[in-house]
């Protein structure tokens, strides 16, 4: 059985715990098991527009935690994925800056040496466990359920740290795993764009604006639900789709769920076990058992 | 004159420098400034006040006080669209953190850096979890997480980040003291 360590990050483990348990069940569910490390704390991510050193520390911290683990990590925010992947390909090319960083956290026994690696959850069910697999345990096909996939943007960008996994700007991974749990992928204008979570605490209207303009794509095309891998993009289309209706406009009923989820109802998990309960926005489904 | 008009006299040709030599800032001066960026850039599709060449070019003209203490270098959402895209390789949402943080350095703290900067110092992490958030946790039989803000605590200490805050490292504090170009 494969295993890995389980980065959480700061906003999934409080208000993403629909994503985490969905996570957690699905992978074990496909032979993949996520373990965690009690080392894990912030990646970093806030502070890259504050102070680049402290920043990079923070996030050599959680790298060498896994090392020390000696386990490879799985994450589930894409911004954390981004952080830690760009830290890790950094730190082990520039070695005078690896040593800076290493001397910050000489004094809590922490050292980087570059020796445990980082990738989206999304990533390893595409790379590890494989279409084919996920297909063989479909339970119960989400047939006839149109979903819009929103990749977010660290999931594949910068691009030039993900080792050529996907494309960034056509990217194909998150409609086959649509596709392969028994749903239709519905494609939409501006599909690659941002959700404006990375802005919410500077501008809040420019945010809301960007989330509102998906939605009105999605609406248009006739999905009947998105789905998304990170928990900034669920704040700003699912915690925050009400905000956007009465700052910005419209009105959109348009339930967002996290991949995970969708593939734990297609294994044949049900509504509760996925924490259903915890999206905003409510999916109707009325799902057959396969076979039936 | 009219106002808007920039006065050379008023530049800092020392700026661009100052940004390469800041991390994420070493490309600045491969720009040639076909805003590909701006066109790409879905915050600027919305917000006018958001112009990522245009940032770029006040940096390389050396209008740097004019770019540092200003509210429009907080608004990159940091989605990579632009740099996938840039043929300088320019690197903008990591140039745009470079010039962040020396602003940052020279008195324009925006607010949430603050915020982030409390709450980690607090948690150990950007949102709380104390008795009420492992309790919630529990009911869907995931475990707890301890928060340990001692190791985050440290590294501040060691980077001087809270006297990079006050200015302590500044070089002329031009966004507190208007001192500077």
């Amino acid at each position: 059985m494969k295993e890995y360590a389980l980065f959480l990050g700061c906003t999934v483990p409080v208000r993403g715990l629909h994503y985490e348990v969905s996570a957690r069940k699905t992978a074990e569910k496909l032979g993949v098991r996520l373990l965690d490390v009690k080392d894990f704390g912030c990646c970093g991510f806030p502070l890259e527009g504050a102070d680049h050193l402290a920043s990079l520390a923070m996030t050599a911290l959680n790298l060498a935690a896994a090392e020390n683990a000696e386990l490879e990590i799985v994450t589930l925010c894409s911004a954390c994925t981004a952080t830690l992947t760009k830290a890790n390909k950094k730190l082990k090319e520039d070695a005078h800056l690896r040593a800076e960083v290493n001397k910050v956290l000489s004094d809590q026994g922490a050292e980087f040496r570059g020796k445990t690696k980082v990738k989206h959850f999304a990533r390893m069910l595409v790379e590890d466990v494989g279409y084919e697999q996920i297909r063989k345990a479909v339970t119960r096909p989400l047939t006839g359920l149109g979903v819009a996939p929103h990749y977010g943007c660290h999931y594949l960008k910068p691009s030039e740290i993900y080792e050529g996994f996907d494309s960034p700007e056509r990217p194909v991974t998150l409609d086959k795993l649509i596709a392969t749990i028994g749903a239709t992928p519905v494609a939409y204008e501006d599909k690659l764009q941002c959700c404006g979570g990375g802005i919410l605490g500077i501008d809040e209207l420019t945010a809301l604006k960007m989330t509102a303009s998906k939605l009105k794509h999605i609406k248009d095309a006739g999905a009947q639900a998105m789905t998304f891998i990170c928990p900034f993009c669920a704040v700003m289309y699912d915690s925050s789709q009400k905000a956007v209706e009465a700052k910005v406009g419209g009105k959109y009923a348009l339930p967002g769920l996290y991949f995970p989820q969708l593939l734990g109802l297609a294994l044949g998990f049900t509504e509760k076990e996925m924490a259903m309960d915890l999206n905003r926005v409510k999916l109707a489904l009325k799902l057959a058992e396969a076979g039936k | 004159m009219a106002d808007d008009v920039i006065d050379a006299g008023e530049l800092d040709p020392e700026f661009k420098f100052e940004i390469a030599k800041q991390a994420g800032g070493e490309n600045i001066k491969l720009c040639f400034q076909c805003g590909t960026c701006s066109g790409t850039c879905p915050v600027r599709a919305i917000n006018d006040k958001y112009n990522p060449r245009r940032i770029v070019r006040m940096a390389l003209l050396g209008m740097r006080k004019d770019v540092l203490c200003s509210d429009f270098i907080w608004l990159c959402s940091s989605c990579y669209a632009c740099h996938e895209r840039c043929p300088q390789n320019v690197r903008i949402p990591e140039l745009m953190n470079a010039i962040r943080n020396i602003a940052i350095r020279e008195g324009n703290v925006h607010p949430v850096y603050k915020s982030y900067v409390e709450a980690l110092e607090g948690h150990g992490r950007l949102l709380e979890i104390g008795e009420f958030e492992n309790e919630k946790r529990a009911k869907l039989g995931l475990p707890p997480i301890k928060e340990e803000p001692e190791k985050v605590r440290k590294i501040f200490l060691k980077t001087e980040l809270k006297e990079t805050l006050e200015g302590k490292h500044a070089k002329d504090q031009t966004c507190k003291t208007g001192v500077g170009k």
